[in-house]
């Protein structure tokens, strides 16, 4: 199946007063109809940024953005605004991290639903307000007929991204990009969302870009998963060649740094040693080499993100097979 | 809200009571305020200065003065002491050119604030931007009574462009009316436009960076769209508090505007009453304008429940 989204070599730099942010450089990937691709890295590794620039989010006038975005085939990198506000919404949604914040607080949801559908179907309000209720009521929303006059900060913060969710299908969409969705929520409401989520991509074949630092998300959700770091995708795999395959030492070390029901409790998580790099000055040659413990004389070269093992998992690391295969082994940590 | 207004006139009550005791006593302790000694006039005699004393009453003692005053004001029996005339019949008397000059002020200050203060946080930083800010920083830094003045000789005696002042009833001609006023009007908005402007500026800027806005982008809004419903809209909440409180001093002392343009108003009657240190119509004017400032302040606090749903009256506040 062709893809719906593909994303090329893109890099979103921004000037700062201390220089330039490389916060994305060089990032590649496919999204197919109704698949969940997750979005994986830690604070700072670009996946945000990634996905506000799909939709042209980032664009601001210390922002220089390069490389090639496509959707069904048209490029959106350098559409005009005209151009661009008819994908926004239309066709490709998107739900943020905050549910406090990412709605107005002055205006009814009902109101923020209905100004969504009429910026692109000419509809009546009435019309666009029974729309409304339907969403709501789709997203799980009790009694949407009185709910849609209420404002946000009458709602949940669980309740608040429903009603985000509810808005960014309100125009069928055929892709969703859900900006940490979770990050802001309870445990047990987390596990709803993601239920939902899951749902929608079910039953409307809906394409999912799920961004997290919570590989718990990731594995409840995805069907593929791009691993970032320092702007960078470091592997990109199926759910399970990430969870049982990894070919990154960062990968490796981000799954060893997970809390395992399997192993007996006192033990101390292992952790990946040091800090991330900064974006403004990079580390030459492999981005994690300086805190990678498997760094040999290669990794002084930058590695491309290839299919190394000719089985459509690619990754940017050095290692030959036989030290991949170590990466798997668990961690000691004394 | 029933709540809530009861407090707030409880309050009002307080904030005068509180107002007229101050204005009585600073009054009683200025030196050379008797007025007794002045209505005499040069050279009088001890016992003329005692009759006079004793007519004005005077001679009882300080609370009792005060609470006379009190029951005068509150049955509109209230005498100046030097010009013998009614009080409050003075400031209603003033009411029509005050209220014409300040509604037009505030008016004309807060339009043209909006639009410079959404122009110059759209063009942050660029040419118009700059322009603007320096604008109103000049606006800021001009005293009233040197731009009156100014204005005046520049604009009704270099170029007899405008009257130079007075004012005509709005019901006798409504042309002359507002012709009359463009000169005050602008004189008392400009400090406003420059410190509004750059109050609206600011908050533009910030709430530009709310995720809402972002959310709102998101949508497929039109940039306009986005910043006029979403980034305008929320940014004008501090903005209607500021003129509530300002509108309210306004009307309550237009003093120098009022005089410099000889438009005889309640700011204009306050002058006067302040020159010639007469206690009746300062304790009024002093009150007319607190009792303005209250209740602008009240307006204030149930607007903003309006434009801000998450404050609602009377309630306890919701998350």
């Amino acid at each position: 199946m062709s893809a719906l989204l593909t994303v090329r070599d893109l890099r979103v730099g921004f000037r700062t007063d201390d220089g330039l942010v490389r916060a994305v450089d060089g990032v590649s990937f496919d999204v197919r109809a109704g698949e969940v691709l997750a979005i994986v890295g830690e604070s700072g590794s670009g996946k945000s940024v990634t996905a506000q620039t799909i939709t042209g989010l980032t664009r601001a006038p210390n922002a220089t953005i390069t490389g090639s975005v496509r959707y069904r085939g048209q490029e959106l990198v350098d559409l005009d605004d005209a151009g661009l506000r008819a994908v926004r919404g239309e066709q490709i949604a998107m739900v943020f991290q905050d549910p406090m914040s990412s709605l107005n607080p002055v205006y009814r949801v009902g109101d923020q639903i209905v100004e969504m559908i009429r910026a692109h179907r000419d509809v009546s309000r009435a019309e666009a307000r029974e729309r409304a209720v339907e969403l709501l009521r789709s997203v799980g929303i009790a009694q949407p007929e009185s709910r849609i006059r209420d404002y946000p900060h009458q709602f949940s913060g669980g309740m608040r991204q429903r009603v985000m969710i509810a808005m960014a299908l309100a125009l069928e969409p055929a892709v969703l990009i859900a900006d940490e969705p979770t990050t802001a929520l309870d445990v047990t409401v987390q596990a709803q969302i993601l239920r939902l989520l899951a749902r929608l991509n079910r039953e409307r074949d809906l394409a999912v870009i799920m961004i997290t630092h919570d590989l718990g998300v990731v594995a409840e959700l995805a069907d593929r998963v791009l691993v970032m770091y320092a702007g960078q995708v470091v592997e990109n795999g199926t759910l399970d060649d990430i969870f049982y395959r990894p070919q990154h030492p960062y990968t490796a070390g981000l799954l060893g740094s997970l809390t395992r029901l399997d192993e007996p409790r006192g033990r101390r998580l292992p952790q990946i040693p040091g800090q991330p790099p900064s974006l403004l000055t990079p580390p030459q040659g492999c981005r994690f080499a300086p805190r990678c413990a498997h760094r040999f004389d290669r990794c002084a070269e930058l590695p491309e993100l290839d299919d190394r093992g000719g089985t459509g998992h690619l990754d940017r690391c050095w290692l030959d097979s036989e030290h991949r295969q170590r990466l798997r082994e668990p961690v000691v940590v004394s | 809200m029933t709540r809530f207004i009861v407090r707030r006139l409880i309050g009002m009550i307080a904030v005068l009571f509180a107002i007229s005791v101050i204005v009585f006593l600073i009054f009683n302790v200025i030196p050379n305020s008797d007025p007794a000694a002045r209505i005499a006039g040069k050279n009088a005699d001890p016992a003329l200065i005692a009759r006079v004393s004793a007519d004005l009453g005077l001679d009882q003692p300080l609370p009792v003065q005060y609470l006379t005053m009190m029951r005068q004001i509150l049955t509109g029996q209230l005498m100046s002491y030097a010009k013998d005339r009614n009080v409050l019949e003075q400031i209603w008397d003033g009411l029509p050119a005050t209220f014409s000059l300040c509604i037009g002020a505030g008016v004309l200050w807060m339009a043209v604030a909006v639009v410079f203060g959404y122009l110059s946080a759209v063009h942050a930083g660029r040419f118009t931007d700059r322009t603007l800010t320096i604008l109103s920083l000049v606006g800021i830094s001009m005293p009233v009574f040197w731009l009156a003045a100014v204005l005046l000789y520049l604009l009704t005696y270099k170029v007899q462009l405008f009257p130079t002042g007075s004012y005509v009833p709005l019901s006798r001609n409504p042309v002359e009316w507002a012709y009359h006023l463009v000169l005050p009007w602008i004189t008392l908005a400009i400090l406003y436009i420059g410190f509004y402007s750059r109050v609206l500026r600011s908050n533009m800027l910030d709430t530009m960076n709310e995720d809402f806005v972002r959310t709102a982008r998101a949508k497929g809004l039109s940039e306009r769209q986005v910043r006029i419903r979403h980034v305008l809209r929320n940014s004008m909440i501090p903005v209607v508090t500021l003129f509530g409180l300002d509108f309210g001093m306004v009307v309550g002392g237009a003093i120098l505007t009022e005089t410099v343009y000889n438009l005889d108003g309640v700011g204009l009657y306050a002058g006067e009453a302040i020159r010639s240190l007469d206690l009746p119509p300062l304790i009024g004017v002093t009150m007319f304008g607190a009792f303005f400032i209250v209740l602008l302040n009240t307006v204030v606090d149930i607007v903003y429940a309006v434009l801000d749903p998450r404050i609602r009256l009377g309630q306890a506040a919701a998350v």
